[in-house]
C-alpha cells in the first residue's frame, strides 16, 4: 500500500523551482490529432467480433408498474435475439461519486422515458424497431409533475449565521426578488454508450464515463459481483459535463445482456434517450433577499430555493453554494426545498449550484446596486468579507477585488452610461457585471509514474473529457523529471491503473495532478539518492541529471525503470481554509426593443484560479464555461410536458445550446497569477466550472442595463424579454 | 428503423410508377432519414430521385427563374441572380438549418419537410398527423413551437420552412409533374392544405405527383426585401415567428407591400388584407401597428402560443421598420 499524502499544511512551490517552463505553457492537447483525424476510439467504436446490439425499451407512463411485456408480438422478427428484463437494470445513472448502485426499480416506473428492458438483436436497426414495437402493459398510479405544486416535498433546515430576519428588517435598502430557471441538460456531443464483454468471471466495459474508480464499484454493485471482476476502459469521452459521472442504465444493461447471451453487447443511447434518462439539472425557483445600509454595505443575505428530483435520489441542486461565501453580512440564511416529482431525475450538470444560483444572486446584487444608486462593481467591492461568513474559515488566497478592478478597467466599464441610454436603431446596448466564485476541492487520487531512461509513462484511471488531462499530467511529469512533454506518455481511462478522482467538480487537475506530482517527486528522491545528493540539489533537464558534482544522462542512470506510485487526499487545510476560484465577468449586449432578441457583443472573464497548468486548455475551459453562461442566460431550456413530465425538447435541434452566432467574436479571458499553497502541492484551483459561474448573470445584468427592464425568468428568451419590457413600460 | 427497399429512379416517369402509399421519395433526405430512424415515418420503399438529370438547374424563365426541385438550398441561396433580384429568398434560406444541412437539402424537399411539433416526433404520444385518428397531444401539452393561425382542433402544428415563406412573399409557383408527364402549376401558398380534420394530408399533391420546379416571377426593381426570423437562439433554430417583406416605397409612403409569415401557421401564411392596408400608407409605427392588428388573432389556440401574438405584432413592426428604413441602418440588425 502506498502511503497517503494528506494535505495538512501549506506546501512549498516545488513546481516553480523546477524552472523547466513546461508547466503553464499553452501546449496543445497531445491526443488532439487523434480526435480530429477520427482515430481516437470512443466507447461505441471498438466493436469486438460477434458484438450484438441492445436498445433500451422505455416506459410510456409516468408512474406505476410494468405488468407484462408481450414478447410473443415481436418474437418472429428476423435477427431478434432477446428481450431482457432483470431486477438489476437501472432506473437512472448513479449520482457522482456514489460508488454504489443507483435505484434498481425492478419493474416499478418513476418517470416517463425510464428504461424498463433491453432488446438485443443482430443489428442496431432491428433492435430499435423491436424496442419500438414491443407491447408493454402497465398499471398506473397517481403522480405529480409540477415541482411548485408537489405535495411530496422535503424542507431542509435552513443554514444560518447571525440573525437574518432582524438584520434584514433593520436594513435601509432591501431587495426581495424571485427568479426562475428552466431545467437544463448537459447535452454532451457523444451519446452515452457502452460495450460489455465477459471473459470467464470478469467483465470488460468500454464506456463513456467520467469517474472510473467510482464507476467500477457502481457497476460491480449493480451486477452483484466483486469489483475485482470489473474492468472499465474510457480513454476518450466526447463531453461529459457531469452527465457521465455515474454508471448508467446503458452500461449495466449491456453487462447483464452480454453475460446472458454470451456475446459482446453494445448499447448506445439514442439522442432522445439521452435527454430522457440522463440526469438533468433541476429547474429552480429562487428567492433572494438582500439588505444593505445606505452606503452599500450588506447587512443581510438570504437565498432560498425550490428544486426537484425523483423519489429516492439524494441529489438536490446546491443552488446557494456560492451565496454562502461570496459576500459577507451580519445575518445570513439559506434554505432549500426538494420537491419529489415524476420527471427525468436531476443530478450534477456543469457547475451544479453556481450555474443557476449565481444567476439569481448576481441579478439581485445588480438590483440592489440600482436601488442604492451605486456602481455594481463598487457594491461588490464593498462587500468582500474578511473570512467565510458562515464558517469563519480563512480564504486560502482570493483575488476577487483584483478581478473586478482589472475587468472594469479592461472592459471599459467607465464608459457605461445610464440604463437604456445607449441606442442604435431599434437596439439598446448595455453592459453588465457579475462576480464569479466556484469552490475548489481535492479528492483522493493515486497515480503511477515510470521513468524509463529519458522518457516517462504516467498511469492513472483519471479521465479526459476533452478538458486536457492528457496534456497537463504530461506537463507536470515533464516539469518534475526534466523531460519535454513528447517524452511523457500519459495513459488514462483504465481501471487497472491507480484510482484517481476522475473528472468532475473541477477537481481533476488538483487531485490527479497532485498524485502525478507526488509520484514524480518520489522518482526525483530516488535519483538524488543514486547521485548521492539531497533531493533539493538535484537538477533534471533535457534528460540529464545533475547533483553534487555529478552529471549523468538519465539513460545511464536508470538501468531498467524507476517506478513510483503516490496517493493524495484532503487534510487539515480543507477544514481551516476555503479554497475557491474567484473572478469577474463582464458582458455587453444588444437588445432589440421590438423583438426581444438579445445578442451578446463582447464578453470578458477575469479569473484567478490558482496556478495555471496549461494556458491554452485553461483558456478553452474558461471560454467554454462563459459560453455555457450565455446558454443559461439566453437559450437553454428543457421543456417538460405538463401532463406526463417528460422532456419535450429532447434533441439538439430543440434544446438550444448556444450556436456560433450566439457567441461573440470578442470574447476574452484574463488569468491573474495565483498560487494556492493551502489547496494542494501543485498550488492549483479548479478551473472547469468557474467560467460558467456568474457568466450568465453578467449577460442578464447587461440586458437590464440596456433596456431598463429586468428579466427574472431565465433563460431570457425573446418573449420573456418582451414581457419585461412591456411590464416596465419602457 | 424498419427494413425498406431502396430504388434509384431512372426517370421522373419511373419514379412516379414506383410510388405508392407505402413509398417515399428521397432527395436530400435531411428530414426523412431522421424521421425514419425514430420510426415516425416508416416507408417500405425509398425512391431516390437525386440522380435524375436536369432537376438541379436554375434557368432564366420569363424574366424570372425556374428552379429545379433538386437545386440545393445552398446553391439557391448563393446564386448571384437570386441574391440580386430576390434577396429575401437568399436571406430566408440562410436563416434556416445549418450549412451542412443546406448543402444537402433540396428545393422540393424543403417545401415538403414535416412539422417540428414535438408530439409528431414522439411515437409514445398521440398525433393525428402521424397516426390519423389517435388525437392531438399538443392540445394540453407543451406548446412553444405550435401555430397561431390556421390550426384545427385536431392539429396545432406549424410548418417549419423559411424558404417557403420567402417564396410565398415573392408569389412563386410550384411546378408539379403528374405520372402521365403532364405539368400543372400552383402558387406556393396553394400547395399546402390546412389541417382541418385531416392533418395527415398536408399538400395538394396527388399520389405519384412530383414537384419538379419552383418558378419565380420577374423581380420587382426598387423594392426593399428582408427576412426577419425571431427564434430561441441566433442560428440553427426554427422560427418562433418570421416575417418576409417586399416593400416598394414612394418617398415616405409605402407604394406596395407584400408580407408573408413563418412559424405561425401550418403553411407559409399570407394575408392580402394586411398588404392592402399598407399600400398607400405612410411608413410609420402607427401604420405598421394597424397592419399588425389586422393580422394578429384575438386569441391563441394554445395557452403556450399566447406569447406569439405580441411577438408577431412586434416582429411585423420591426421588419417593416427595417424594410422602410425607419429603424435606421445599424450593424447589429444587418448582421442577424
Amino acid at each position: 500500500m502506498t502511503e497517503i499524502f494528506r494535505m495538512n499544511e501549506a506546501q512549498p512551490r516545488l513546481l516553480d523551482e523546477m524552472r523547466q517552463g513546461v508547466v503553464g505553457k499553452p501546449l496543445s492537447r497531445p491526443e488532439g490529432p487523434k480526435k480530429v483525424t477520427g482515430t481516437a476510439r470512443y466507447a461505441a467504436e471498438d466493436l469486438p467480433d460477434g458484438c450484438v446490439h441492445g436498445v433500451l425499451v422505455r416506459a410510456t407512463i409516468s408512474r406505476g408498474r410494468v405488468t407484462g411485456l408481450d414478447r410473443e408480438a415481436i418474437r418472429d422478427m428476423p435477427g431478434l435475439i432477446d428481450v431482457i428484463t432483470d431486477a438489476r437494470l437501472l432506473r437512472n445513472p448513479a449520482q457522482g461519486m456514489a460508488g454504489v448502485a443507483p435505484c434498481q426499480p425492478n419493474g416499478e416506473v418513476f418517470y416517463h422515458g425510464q428504461p424498463i428492458a433491453l432488446v438485443v438483436a443482430e443489428s442496431l436497426e432491428t433492435a430499435r424497431d423491436a424496442a419500438h414495437r414491443l407491447p408493454v402493459h402497465y398499471e398506473e398510479i397517481a403522480f405529480e409533475t409540477d415541482p411548485e405544486a408537489a405535495q411530496d416535498r422535503e424542507d431542509k433546515d435552513p443554514e444560518t449565521a447571525g440573525h437574518f430576519d432582524a438584520t434584514f428588517a433593520a436594513s435601509s435598502v432591501t431587495i426581495d426578488a424571485r427568479y426562475r430557471t428552466d431545467a437544463q441538460a448537459a447535452a454532451a456531443m457523444e451519446p452515452h454508450a457502452a460495450i460489455a464483454q465477459w471473459s470467464g468471471e470478469t467483465v470488460l466495459l468500454r464506456g463513456s464515463l467520467q469517474m472510473l474508480r467510482f464507476n467500477r464499484d457502481e457497476l460491480a454493485d449493480s451486477l452483484g459481483i466483486d469489483p475485482e471482476r470489473v474492468r472499465i476502459l474510457s480513454p476518450f469521452i466526447g463531453g461529459g459535463f457531469g452527465s457521465k459521472l455515474g454508471i448508467g442504465p446503458e452500461a449495466v444493461a449491456a453487462a447483464i445482456a452480454s453475460e446472458k447471451i454470451g456475446r459482446p453487447v453494445r448499447v448506445v443511447m439514442s439522442r432522445q434517450t439521452v435527454f430522457d434518462t440522463v440526469l438533468r439539472r433541476s429547474e429552480t425557483l429562487q428567492r433572494v433577499r438582500l439588505g444593505a445600509d445606505g452606503d452599500g454595505r450588506l447587512r443581510a443575505i438570504s437565498h432560498d430555493d425550490l428544486v426537484s428530483n425523483l423519489p429516492g435520489e439524494s441529489f438536490a441542486e446546491p443552488v446557494s453554494q456560492a451565496s454562502q461565501f461570496l459576500y459577507g453580512a451580519d445575518g445570513l440564511s439559506f434554505s432549500q426545498t426538494l420537491a419529489r416529482v415524476s420527471r427525468t431525475p436531476s443530478g450534477s450538470v456543469r457547475a451544479p449550484g453556481e450555474a443557476v444560483g449565481m444567476l439569481a444572486l448576481e441579478s439581485a446584487m445588480d438590483e440592489l446596486a440600482e436601488k442604492l444608486g451605486l456602481c455594481p462593481v463598487e457594491l461588490r467591492l464593498r462587500n468582500i468579507p474578511e473570512t467565510h461568513p458562515m464558517t469563519g474559515q480563512a480564504y486560502s488566497v482570493r483575488r476577487l477585488a483584483d478581478c473586478l478592478r482589472t475587468g472594469a478597467e479592461q472592459f471599459g466599464w467607465a464608459r457605461r452610461g445610464a440604463p437604456g441610454a445607449q441606442v442604435e436603431g431599434d437596439w439598446r446596448i448595455g453592459m453588465g457585471v457579475a462576480s464569479a466564485a466556484r469552490k475548489s476541492a481535492l479528492v483522493q487520487s493515486a497515480a503511477r509514474v515510470r521513468l524509463l531512461g529519458d522518457r516517462a509513462v504516467v498511469e492513472t484511471d483519471m479521465t479526459d473529457i476533452g478538458t486536457g488531462s492528457y496534456a497537463i499530467l504530461g506537463q507536470i511529469a515533464g516539469e518534475m523529471l526534466g523531460l519535454p512533454v513528447e517524452k511523457v506518455d500519459v495513459r488514462l481511462g483504465d481501471t487497472s491503473f491507480p484510482g484517481a478522482s476522475g473528472s468532475g467538480g473541477s477537481f481533476g487537475a488538483n487531485s490527479a495532478g497532485s498524485a502525478v506530482f507526488l509520484a514524480a517527486k518520489k522518482i526525483r528522491a530516488e535519483l538524488a539518492a543514486q547521485l548521492g545528493c539531497a533531493p533539493g540539489e538535484l537538477a533534471l533537464q533535457d534528460g540529464i541529471a545533475r547533483g553534487g558534482n555529478i552529471e549523468r544522462a538519465l539513460t545511464d542512470l536508470v538501468s531498467s525503470e524507476i517506478v513510483h506510485e503516490a496517493e493524495i487526499a484532503a487534510g487539515d487545510t480543507s477544514k481551516s481554509h476555503l479554497s475557491s476560484g474567484f473572478g469577474a465577468h463582464f458582458a455587453e449586449v444588444a437588445v432589440n426593443v421590438w423583438t426581444g432578441e438579445v445578442r451578446v457583443r463582447r464578453m470578458l472573464g477575469v479569473m484567478a484560479m490558482g496556478r495555471i497548468l496549461n494556458e491554452k486548455t485553461s483558456r478553452s475551459q474558461a471560454l467554454g464555461g462563459m459560453i455555457w453562461g450565455i446558454g443559461s442566460a439566453l437559450t437553454e431550456a428543457l421543456e417538460h410536458d405538463p401532463r406526463t413530465g417528460h422532456i419535450v425538447t429532447r434533441d439538439l435541434a430543440n434544446y438550444h445550446v448556444p450556436s456560433h452566432a450566439d457567441v461573440p467574436g470578442d470574447m476574452s479571458v484574463v488569468f491573474l497569477e495565483e498560487r494556492d499553497d493551502m489547496a494542494n502541492p501543485i498550488q492549483t484551483k479548479g478551473i472547469g466550472e468557474l467560467g460558467i459561474s456568474g457568466a450568465g448573470a453578467a449577460v442578464l445584468n447587461a440586458i437590464a442595463h440596456a433596456t431598463g427592464a429586468r428579466v427574472r425568468d431565465f433563460p431570457a428568451l425573446p418573449d420573456r424579454v418582451i414581457r419585461a419590457i412591456e411590464m416596465a413600460g419602457v | 428503423m424498419r427494413p425498406f427497399d431502396y430504388e434509384r429512379a431512372t426517370s421522373l416517369h419511373d419514379a412516379s410508377e414506383r410510388m405508392s402509399d407505402a413509398a417515399a421519395i428521397i432527395a436530400g433526405g435531411t428530414n426523412l432519414l431522421d424521421l425514419m430512424k425514430i420510426q415516425v415515418m416508416t416507408p417500405s420503399r425509398l425512391v431516390d430521385i437525386s440522380r435524375l438529370d436536369g432537376l438541379d438547374r436554375i434557368d432564366d424563365h420569363d424574366g424570372g427563374l425556374r428552379i429545379g426541385a433538386l437545386v440545393t438550398n445552398t446553391a439557391l441561396a448563393t446564386d448571384p441572380r437570386v441574391r440580386a433580384g430576390w434577396p429575401v429568398l437568399s436571406r430566408a434560406i440562410l436563416a434556416g438549418a445549418s450549412a451542412q444541412i443546406r448543402n444537402k437539402a433540396t428545393t422540393g424537399g424543403n417545401l415538403l419537410q414535416r412539422t417540428r411539433c414535438p408530439y409528431f416526433y414522439d411515437t409514445a404520444m398521440a398525433c393525428n398527423k402521424r397516426a390519423p385518428g389517435t388525437g392531438c397531444s399538443a392540445q394540453g401539452g407543451s406548446g412553444r413551437m405550435l401555430a397561431l393561425l390556421g390550426t384545427s382542433e385536431d392539429c396545432l402544428a406549424a410548418h417549419p420552412s423559411d424558404m417557403a415563406v420567402a417564396l410565398a412573399v415573392l408569389g412563386a409557383s410550384v411546378e408539379i409533374t403528374a405520372p402521365s408527364g403532364e405539368l400543372r402549376t400552383l402558387p406556393v401558398t396553394q400547395l399546402y392544405t390546412l389541417p382541418g380534420n385531416r392533418p395527415d394530408i398536408e399538400t395538394d399533391l396527388k399520389q405519384g405527383e412530383i414537384i419538379t420546379a419552383v418558378v419565380l416571377p420577374a423581380p420587382r426593381p426598387g423594392t426593399a426585401q428582408t427576412y426577419r426570423k425571431v427564434r430561441d437562439r441566433a442560428s440553427y433554430a426554427f422560427a418562433l415567428v418570421s416575417v418576409a417583406a417586399v416593400v416598394l416605397m414612394d418617398g415616405d409612403t409605402i407604394a406596395e407591400a407584400s408580407l408573408a409569415f413563418g412559424g405561425i401557421a401550418p403553411r407559409p401564411w399570407t394575408d392580402g388584407s394586411v398588404n392592402a392596408l399598407l399600400a398607400g400608407a405612410e411608413a410609420s409605427d402607427e401604420s405598421f401597428a394597424r397592419a399588425a392588428a389586422q393580422l394578429v388573432p384575438d386569441s391563441a389556440p394554445h395557452p403556450e402560443t399566447e406569447f406569439k401574438r405580441p411577438l408577431l405584432r412586434r416582429t411585423l413592426i420591426a421588419t417593416l421598420r427595417e424594410a422602410t428604413g425607419l429603424a435606421g441602418r445599424v450593424d447589429t440588425a444587418r448582421s442577424l
